[in-house]
């Protein structure tokens, strides 16, 4: 078997693997995520099928790949059936690149599928690739509501990613590389990336939550508005083809979270005193982080509620993309002018940066939609 | 500082996540009534004589917004009554698929004959199945219709998914206790 077959071979069982692995972690979310959201609402929760509702991704699936798969009349259906598609793919892509652990700690395989040296950049293409699905999806629909949901959907996302793109670019000139297991290893070597862009932290992590459409932005689900937004004429599989896209762009911003700012698969170095060598045991710290993150997006999703579409255009134009460019530019600066200052001092400038927005974060004032004086007779 | 009311929020709900539910399993832990509750009707006895309370004047009918009560009276046998009047209900017939629960038959009757109680497992297949004669409302039936087909099937007592508490304090009538009175 010549070399390159072999290479070939462990790259496709290791992409079926991690398809695997992030399909079932996509199923077992819904179920996390529906009992956790009832518990925080003091309900039981789905706990029917099998013992405490282990079994039900099981049958949510066998339920909705039987389903009646309509293809509504004014559809484009080859559009139709491909938007989807396009969703899973972009989201299946992104997280190929992440890596799980150090090289070669994979049975004497490197834990990740493929690596690019542009990394990040890699990541932020692939999950901009997922507006497609979702545009094209509602597009391709042919009727009212998935188009206005498909353009909200796509408004929203391309809105927010720039601060996500903005939120990165400091960390990126810290590290000076763009390959993801660069940016770990410098984090290895200097502490986690949070300490010292905590600003950027905040708005990544806003701009994730918008970028996956979850709720305080999931307007493209907003029923009152725009019945089930670009989902409205999906059914059966094809559904939940997008809700698995939607699933596993959060895990796949989970763990871009964890990689750029928490130090990646690299565990917390100090707890090699008590146990030598945990800080490098590859997938342990990895799923613990992404764990954290998911629950976060849970717990947030059972407590805010939806924000307004202007209100979501408002906050993502005019409050996170000046306050991500101004971490850039601040970072930049800090790094052009004081080449030689210790990093720390970045970091707390940072802190009292988020200190300042949390402190000037209220309420805005009530808008006085009209200044037309009240006449007689009003 | 809106942030930190999200923050109160989010504290809220992490700590929701630790209380027991306030929902139960139903079918396995019985549901918990209030007191006044209105389930399936129960048409009641006199206590002691245990003659029924129902003189089949057809007031809950009148009464009834959903025209689901049919009551056909007969005359008593003056040597042994059903009722203590003239008159008794000979076909007492409730449809629980009309029924809307209401409680106006309790309020019309003169005789606190129909009682609304506390069953509400009621679901069947057959629409003739949920018409309600005397038989299965008269006090003492423990059970719908299909529960006590099911009971009877299986050999089994009828199981029943519902508790009450006993408010006694609430116009002092002992619920449980004027409804086990029975002939």
């Amino acid at each position: 078997m010549p070399e390159w077959l072999l290479v070939l071979l462990i790259v496709v069982l290791k992409a079926t693997l991690v398809s695997l692995g992030l399909l079932t972690t996509f199923a077992y979310m819904t179920l996390v995520e529906r009992r956790l959201l009832a518990r925080m609402q003091i309900r039981h929760g789905p706990n029917r099928v099998g013992f405490q509702g282990l079994l039900q991704p099981l049958a949510d699936a066998v339920k909705s790949i039987f389903k009646e798969d309509i293809i509504v009349k004014n559809a484009d259906k080859l559009v139709f059936l491909l938007a989807p598609v396009i969703s899973v793919m972009a989201a299946l892509t992104a997280f190929a690149i992440i890596p799980a652990g150090p090289a070669g700690s994979f049975f004497g395989e490197d834990p990740w599928v493929f690596d690019l040296d542009v990394g990040v950049l890699f990541v932020l293409a692939m999950t901009s690739m997922g507006v497609y699905g979702i545009f094209l999806g509602g597009w391709a629909s042919g009727s009212k509501y998935p188009l206005l949901g498909g353009l909200r959907s796509s408004a929203q996302m391309i809105s927010y990613e720039l601060g996500m793109g903005l939120s990165i670019l400091g960390l990126l000139m810290l590290v000076g590389d763009t390959n993801l297991r660069s940016i770990v290893e410098w984090q290895a070597a200097n502490g986690a990336i949070i300490i010292f862009q905590s600003l950027a932290f905040v708005t990544f992590l806003i701009s994730s939550f918008a970028e996956t459409n979850r709720t305080p932005f999931d307007l493209p689900e907003a029923e009152q508005e725009l019945v089930a937004g670009y989902l409205t004429e999906y059914s059966s599989i094809k559904w939940a083809l997008f809700q698995m896209a939607e699933y596993i762009n959060m895990i796949t911003a989970s763990a871009l979270m964890a990689t750029l700012f928490f130090g990646g698969y690299k565990g917390p170095a100090f707890l090699d005193a008590i146990i030598p060598g945990i800080s490098s045991w590859p997938f342990v710290w990895f799923i613990l982080k992404i764990a954290a993150f998911l629950f976060l997006f849970i717990w947030v999703r059972a407590t805010l509620p939806r924000l307004r579409y202007d209100q979501l255009q408002r906050f993502g134009w005019k409050i996170l993309f000046p306050i991500a460019l101004f971490n850039t530019m601040f970072t930049a600066f800090y790094l052009a002018f004081f080449p030689n200052a210790p990093l720390w001092i970045l970091g707390l400038l940072e802190l009292g940066f988020v200190a300042l927005w949390l402190a000037f974060s209220s309420r805005p004032a009530k808008e006085v939609l009209s200044t037309r004086a009240p006449m007689g007779g009003d | 500082m809106s942030v930190l009311e999200i923050a109160k929020g989010m504290g809220i709900t992490l700590s929701k996540l630790f209380q027991k539910p306030v929902t139960i399993s139903y079918p396995e832990q019985p549901a918990q009534l209030k007191p006044r509750f209105r389930g399936r009707h129960v048409l009641t006895r006199h206590t002691g004589t245990g003659l029924e309370k129902c003189i089949g004047c057809s007031l809950c009918a009148a009464a009834c917004p959903a025209y689901a009560i049919y009551v056909e009276a007969a005359e008593n046998d003056p040597r042994d009554p059903v009722s203590p009047g003239e008159r008794y209900a000979k076909v007492y017939e409730i449809n629980m698929l009309r029924c809307i629960f209401c409680g106006m038959c309790e309020e019309a009757c003169p005789t606190g004959a129909v009682v609304l109680g506390n069953e509400f497992e009621m679901a069947d297949y057959r629409y003739g199945d949920f018409v309600y004669g005397k038989q299965d409302m008269l006090v003492g039936t423990q059970g719908s219709k299909p529960q006590r087909r099911e009971a009877k099937k299986y050999k089994k007592a009828v199981k029943m998914g519902f508790q009450v508490t006993v408010r006694p304090e609430l116009e002092g009538v002992k619920y449980l206790a004027s409804r086990e009175v029975s002939s």
